[in-house]
């Protein structure tokens, strides 16, 4: 078992849809949140292989995309004073703050790196004692426990010398805002396979009680995707409200306490402001008494000018699944990958950029 | 962001771990995975191992897709 190719298979491929085209009945609207999901949705081409009753809306799973343009202009102010070292992942690098990005102020001289794990900025900030390392971070249930475990070891080791700039959020508080806007009426949701492995099954609960929406968490491969709406359809069709987890062999419906032990060790549960979305009341994290240390907006306050936003840009309407690139004046016109109007178009998982590669 | 891919354990020192992911070796923190052990399959986000991959579940997931396909083992 290598765990990716069995998840590929042609023929349970062909199988699967031809039971999903069998099975679905009546026009259902379901919305992949995570933008991993999107990519492979795009890459296998399985938009095109559902029935017609079967649309696919993709949602705000895309951490780049969803950071507001507050957050990339007080990360460009730090990376200008002279005893930062600004530590971020490499996604972030070209998304257009209000009036410049952090890639073209490395190029203008700024202090800027580019890590894979935060274990690295932890590791700059010991190696330079004398200047603030800074870390952008962004990111979901993921990536926040990892944030943590560097910040109770920053805290064991006495670094004076290490901060964060806060900027995580939390995945079920945006699916409430989202089932709660009109305009979408959706009927299902395929649940973040990654996120869930570290909060499991539960947090999703509310939206098939309250909300009665089906929810299925699912694995990344196109079998296991296929698998999800298979079973989402079978739930709608049933008049079913339930979560399910598809992607078994990653997540377990508790999750990974040990993981959420530390998130909560280091951080609390704070209203966050999202790209598109606005502020969600829940939606985001910020650091515990015990840990303000290294908030580096607590320690050294951050001026930013005017937050603008290019006014043609709908990135916002495409995170809550309202609009597709398609709709958007600037898409391939102005908009590529080489010149990124908004973060939709600069990460990897952000739908302007997966229609871009995909879609001709 | 949320990537994270299927890696092998081969060896452990404390709470560091080196993992295989196609073909190349990494290191990985094992701190919020302390029950990993070499040979296991984990996931690896951000040089993190984030959960146990799970054999038996994943053939049984196997074993469902091929019903529900109605293709034979």
């Amino acid at each position: 078992m290598k765990y990716i190719d069995e998840f590929r298979n042609r023929e349970l491929a062909q199988g699967l849809i031809k039971k999903i085209v069998e099975r679905s009945t009546r026009p259902v609207k379901l919305m992949e949140v995570c933008g991993t999901h999107t990519v492979n949705i795009f890459r296998y081409g399985i938009k095109e292989l559902l029935p017609e009753t079967v649309t696919l809306l993709s949602g705000p799973g895309c951490p780049v995309c969803v950071t507001p343009n507050e957050t990339i202009d007080k990360a460009i102010a730090l990376s200008r004073e002279k005893d930062v070292i600004l530590v971020t992942f490499g996604d972030m690098m070209d998304v257009p703050g209000s009036s410049s990005s952090l890639a073209k102020e490395k190029s203008q001289g700024a202090d800027i790196r580019v890590v894979y794990s935060v274990q690295d900025a932890l590791k700059i900030a010991t190696e330079n004692p004398k200047k603030k390392t800074v870390f952008l971070a962004i990111g979901f249930e993921t990536t926040s426990p990892t944030v943590a475990v560097s910040l109770i070891e920053a805290e064991e080791l006495g670094l004076r010398n290490y901060f964060i700039l806060q900027g995580h959020k939390l995945i079920p508080p945006a699916m409430k805002a989202l089932v709660e806007d009109e305009n979408l009426a959706l009927d299902g949701f395929i649940c973040p396979g990654h996120v869930s492995t570290i909060i499991g099954q539960r947090p999703y609960q509310f939206l098939a009680t309250q909300y009665k929406l089906p929810c299925v968490i699912s694995g990344f491969e196109p079998l296991d995707i296929l698998q999800s709406i298979y079973m989402l359809i079978n739930q709608i069709e049933q008049d079913r409200a339930e979560v399910k987890i598809q992607y078994k062999r990653s997540v377990k419906e508790e999750g990974n306490p040990l993981a959420l032990q530390k998130l909560y060790r280091a951080f609390q549960v704070s209203d966050s402001n999202w790209r598109g979305l606005g502020l969600i009341p829940g939606s985001g994290l910020k650091l515990r008494n015990e840990f303000k240390n290294f908030d580096v907006e607590e320690k050294f306050p951050i001026e930013v000018g005017e937050v603008k936003e290019n006014p043609d840009c709908i990135c916002g309407s495409i995170l809550k699944g309202i609009k597709t690139p398609l709709d958007c004046p600037l898409f391939r016109k102005v908009c590529r990958p080489e010149n990124p109007i908004g973060p939709c178009m600069v990460s990897s998982e952000g739908s302007c950029a997966a229609y871009y590669k995909f879609r001709q | 962001m949320c990537l994270a891919a299927p890696a092998r354990i081969t060896k452990i020192e404390g709470e560091r771990g080196w993992v295989e992911v196609g073909g190349v070796v990494r290191e990985a923190n094992l701190q919020l995975l302390p029950e990993a052990k070499v040979r296991d399959y984990v996931l690896l986000h951000a040089g993190f191992a984030i959960q146990k991959l799970d054999e038996e579940e994943a053939e049984k997931t196997l074993r469902i897709l091929r019903e529900i396909a109605e293709i034979g083992n």
